[in-house]
């Protein structure tokens, strides 16, 4: 019977993969030193054979938890007969194993498509790149055959029903977060790639930044989207409406995004002007560097929370051996090579340059102060000097002001050009956008809210400077051209990206500031009958019921709320779930979405004597927070499309297209 | 602002001590505000010997003592015991329980103990640990002298007498959540 060895088939390809991942980074990365063509040309089919391989193994996986096949540990642990069918479906990375064998799988994806868009690149370049992110495979397809085997069976003592997942994880959040995140962690590894195999080849010119940014932004977009989901799931699931907790696996997620951010940023820079080349391949590789400590931290175990499935010591040191040598190993080619491709180029102080190297040291230093917080504790522990926790004021105290610092020159950077920028041109173009930013942000608090507050002001007024230099460029820009339709047409497509990112910004600092300061937030004791004000609106609990669901029991509250003295009214019922195959009980958030404000209600506690400990909550704004992210990761999207990466394919001489400096609408205006 | 005009080596050596600066500084800060929120942990073992300070955030944990939960029926005040069945330590707490919260239980708290020996929790967070009781408990505990038997074993009768009582409960009743306090 086939089904009955689909877990072994799973296996054997997963074996196979490694196998081809091996020839993948040895044959190429030899050929390439050697140049030996024949060698490097193993590059693209084995890059195409390993994924392939663990895509079998992966769809074995997911077919060994549609058909309930209880006899693999792994399903039978992490699934039960009961669960719906698209839970069982996401359940497989709802777990160590599966969710490793989730990574490996986009790894080989992200080089799949290296492969597959590469065919303009030189061939030894091609040949290093897939080399190198073959050696990744190697690591973490290693990693699982060693230490988290997806498949092992439980024969002969194989379980009638599976343990259930996790209640917390039967979410559409399981669904959509984890592989969101993991192709933004496991996409960096293409331009880390891209930044060894420049450093192995000794060339870095625009045509490489070229293409690297668009890797970069992909992979920089899925990893902006995978955090907010996150954050969003975090909201309504754990019951209590915060959104981020400056818990170490969030952190984890933030370190390479802030990088990210940077290496972004840097790559402009590397494109236009040839500057700061060493600094955008050390930003490459920390990242990565990132993305995998992320890994460790998150898989290892050494945190407790409801990412950390297993506790089992040898993976968490496969992980760091897999760190440690990725770190050792990228940093000493580094230092060995870099100073070959580095170059100095001139710029005035006061330039978009300038303002990029700000941004950068800005990302670089919020990295560093969120690492050290994440990590100092984990450290003291391991090295046995008590146990401590760090909490979010610490993070809050560090994090906000730098990221206002950091606006600030936000607003200077999408206006001020290349190499120098005349004083006296920004401050033409700047002080009414500054006088309208400091007077809108101070007064609309005043004017909408029932207090004024000063956070709220001073987050308005940083989010108004990010955004109006941005109108004010677009305006100078279109009133230039003879018609506005015109104007907007011959704006690049990497300029709206660049918009539309900024923008993205702007809108979650207006909703952090807004919602962090404005949240109202009651505990009450309610039973049928109680009504509560929250906000302006009143709450009112009719009654108490119960339903049974398809794998659970649920108390379930019915809260009629109506605002102010209008006649509307709706229903909104919060529910405690009980879990029947777990017996883990779990809260099920009722929440009244809205774009200026969510009213959240959930269920704490039964008190015994009829009535619930209600936890009641007004969230102003909270949506702007997500909102904003997804225009941030649009913008990062839409920056790819531009076509200048795709002219690329008609520009056979790389060399050539280094030595014109920009091409790009961006260089006419550097000389305007 | 030309600058650009002057060496090249002048410019590296300008961008070179501000970032030693900025380093700095931001080291500076960090570490203060890193003195400022760190959050040490104690078990009620070192609770009682006096270890922990007074007045200060603190997290603590252990298991919840059965029937040691004390809810004030008109608000969302509540008092329990947190032991590691050597020593005990009163919590008061206002607020929302955890689902996880639940008697035999560990459980880990963050407030500040004040001078009659009861700690005034902001945050309370459930621990459902396999061994039944938070690592750093059992950690403390044998720093404190006593072997694993003395307490794990405890912990985890008293843990499965509960669940068991619960699962019993839970056939008997129709309700999906019968408390046991």
């Amino acid at each position: 019977m086939l089904t009955k060895m689909i877990p072994e088939i799973g296996h054997y390809a997963l074996v196979i993969a490694l196998l081809l991942a091996a020839v993948q980074s040895v044959m190429p990365l030899a050929g390439a030193a050697t140049r030996r063509p024949l060698w490097m040309a193993y590059a693209r089919p084995m890059a195409t054979g390993q994924f392939l391989f663990v895509a079998i193994a992966y769809a074995c996986l997911t077919a060994s938890y549609m058909l309930d096949d209880f006899s693999v540990a792994n399903v039978a642990n992490n699934s039960n007969s009961m669960l719906p069918w698209y839970y069982k479906f996401s359940a497989v990375w709802g777990n160590h194993e599966g969710s490793v064998l989730l990574w490996s799988l986009m790894l080989a994806g992200w080089g799949y498509f290296a492969a597959s868009f590469s065919r303009e690149l030189p061939r030894d370049m091609v040949a290093r790149v897939l080399g190198v992110m073959g050696l990744v495979c190697v690591g973490f397809l290693l990693f699982i055959l060693v230490t988290s085997n997806p498949f092992e069976r439980l024969l002969p003592h194989m379980p009638a029903d599976g343990a259930d997942l996790n209640p917390l994880l039967q979410d559409i959040g399981l669904i959509l977060h984890p592989p969101m995140l993991y192709m933004g962690y496991v996409g960096f590894s293409v331009v880390f790639a891209f930044a060894i195999a420049a450093l192995l080849g000794g060339r870095l010119d625009a045509a490489w930044a070229r293409w690297a940014r668009p890797w970069t932004n992909l992979a920089w977009a899925c990893l902006t989207v995978g955090i907010a989901l996150g954050s969003w799931w975090a909201y309504y699931e754990l019951g209590w409406g915060g959104w981020w907790f400056w818990d170490p696996v969030e952190n984890a997620s933030l370190l390479p995004w802030l990088t990210g951010t940077a290496l972004m940023h840097s790559l402009a820079v590397t494109e236009k002007r040839g500057a700061f080349k060493s600094w955008t391949l050390l930003l490459a590789i920390t990242t990565f560097s990132l993305s995998l400590l992320g890994t460790f931290l998150v898989r290892s175990g050494v945190l407790t929370s409801v990412h950390a499935f297993a506790n089992d010591p040898s993976r968490g040191f496969f992980i760091l051996m897999l760190l440690g040598i990725t770190v050792g190993l990228s940093l000493l080619i580094f230092a060995l090579r870099a100073p070959r491709v580095s170059h100095t180029v001139g710029f005035s102080w006061l330039s978009r340059d300038a303002l990029l190297l700000i941004n950068n040291l800005m990302l670089v230093i919020m990295t560093v102060t969120v690492l050290l917080g994440t990590v100092y504790p984990l450290l003291l522990d391991a090295l046995d000097l008590g146990k401590i926790s760090v909490g979010p004021p610490y993070f809050n105290a560090l994090f906000v002001p730098l990221t206002l610092i950091m606006s600030v020159f936000m607003g200077l950077g999408p206006i001020s050009r290349w190499k120098e920028t005349a004083p006296s041109l920004l401050v033409r173009r700047l002080w009414l956008a500054a006088v309208v930013a400091v007077v809108l942000g101070a007064a609309l608090p005043l004017i909408f809210a029932e207090r004024w507050s000063a956070p709220v002001a001073v987050g308005l007024i940083a989010a108004l400077w990010i955004v109006l230099p941005m109108l004010r460029d677009l305006y100078d820009k279109v009133r230039r051209a003879s018609t506005i339709g015109a104007g907007l047409k011959k704006l690049s497509l990497a300029y709206w990206g660049m918009q539309l990112g900024h923008l993205g910004v702007a809108v979650t600092i207006v909703g952090v500031a807004v919602v962090s300061n404005y949240n109202i937030e009651r505990n009450v004791r309610m039973g049928p009958g109680d009504s509560v004000q929250v906000a302006g609106y009143t709450f009112t609990m009719i009654e108490l019921t119960d339903r049974r669901g398809a794998n659970f029991l649920a108390d379930r509250a019915v809260i009629e709320v109506q605002r102010g003295d209008s006649n509307r009214r709706f229903t909104m019922n919060p529910e405690k779930r009980l879990y029947l195959a777990t017996g883990m009980p779990m809260t099920q958030v009722a929440l009244r979405p809205g774009f200026f404000r969510d009213l959240y209600v959930a269920m704490g506690e039964d008190l015994g004597d009829g009535s619930w400990a209600m936890r009641v909550q007004y969230k102003p704004f909270v949506r702007w927070l997500w909102l904003g992210a997804l225009l941030m990761s649009i913008g990062g999207v839409l920056a790819v499309a531009d076509k200048r990466y795709r002219r690329m394919a008609t520009a056979p001489d790389p060399e050539e297209a280094a030595l014109k400096p920009a091409g790009g609408d961006r260089g006419k205006e550097a000389t305007a | 602002m030309t600058l650009s005009l002057t060496p090249k080596r002048k410019q590296k050596l300008y961008v070179l001590l501000g970032l030693v600066a900025l380093a700095a500084i931001a080291v500076g800060l960090t570490l203060y505000a890193l003195r400022a929120n760190i959050n040490l942990f104690f078990s009620p073992v070192q609770i009682a010997a006096g270890e922990a300070p007074f007045e200060r955030q603190i997290r603590a944990g252990g298991m919840v003592r059965e029937g040691t939960v004390v809810r004030n029926p008109d608000s969302l005040d509540v008092e329990f015991t947190v032991t590691d069945y050597v020593d005990d330590v009163r919590v008061h707490y206002s607020g929302i329980l955890p689902d996880l919260f639940r008697e035999g239980q560990g459980v880990v708290v963050v407030g500040q103990l004040h001078q009659g020996g009861h700690i005034m929790a902001d945050q309370v967070l459930a621990r459902h640990d396999e061994n039944y009781m938070p690592p750093e408990v059992a950690q403390a505990l044998e720093e404190a002298g006593y072997k694993p038997e003395d307490f794990q074993q405890k912990a985890a009768d008293v843990a499965k007498r509960l669940e068991a009582e619960k699962a019993a409960g839970n056939r008997n009743g129709d309700g999906a959540t019968s408390s046991s306090y």
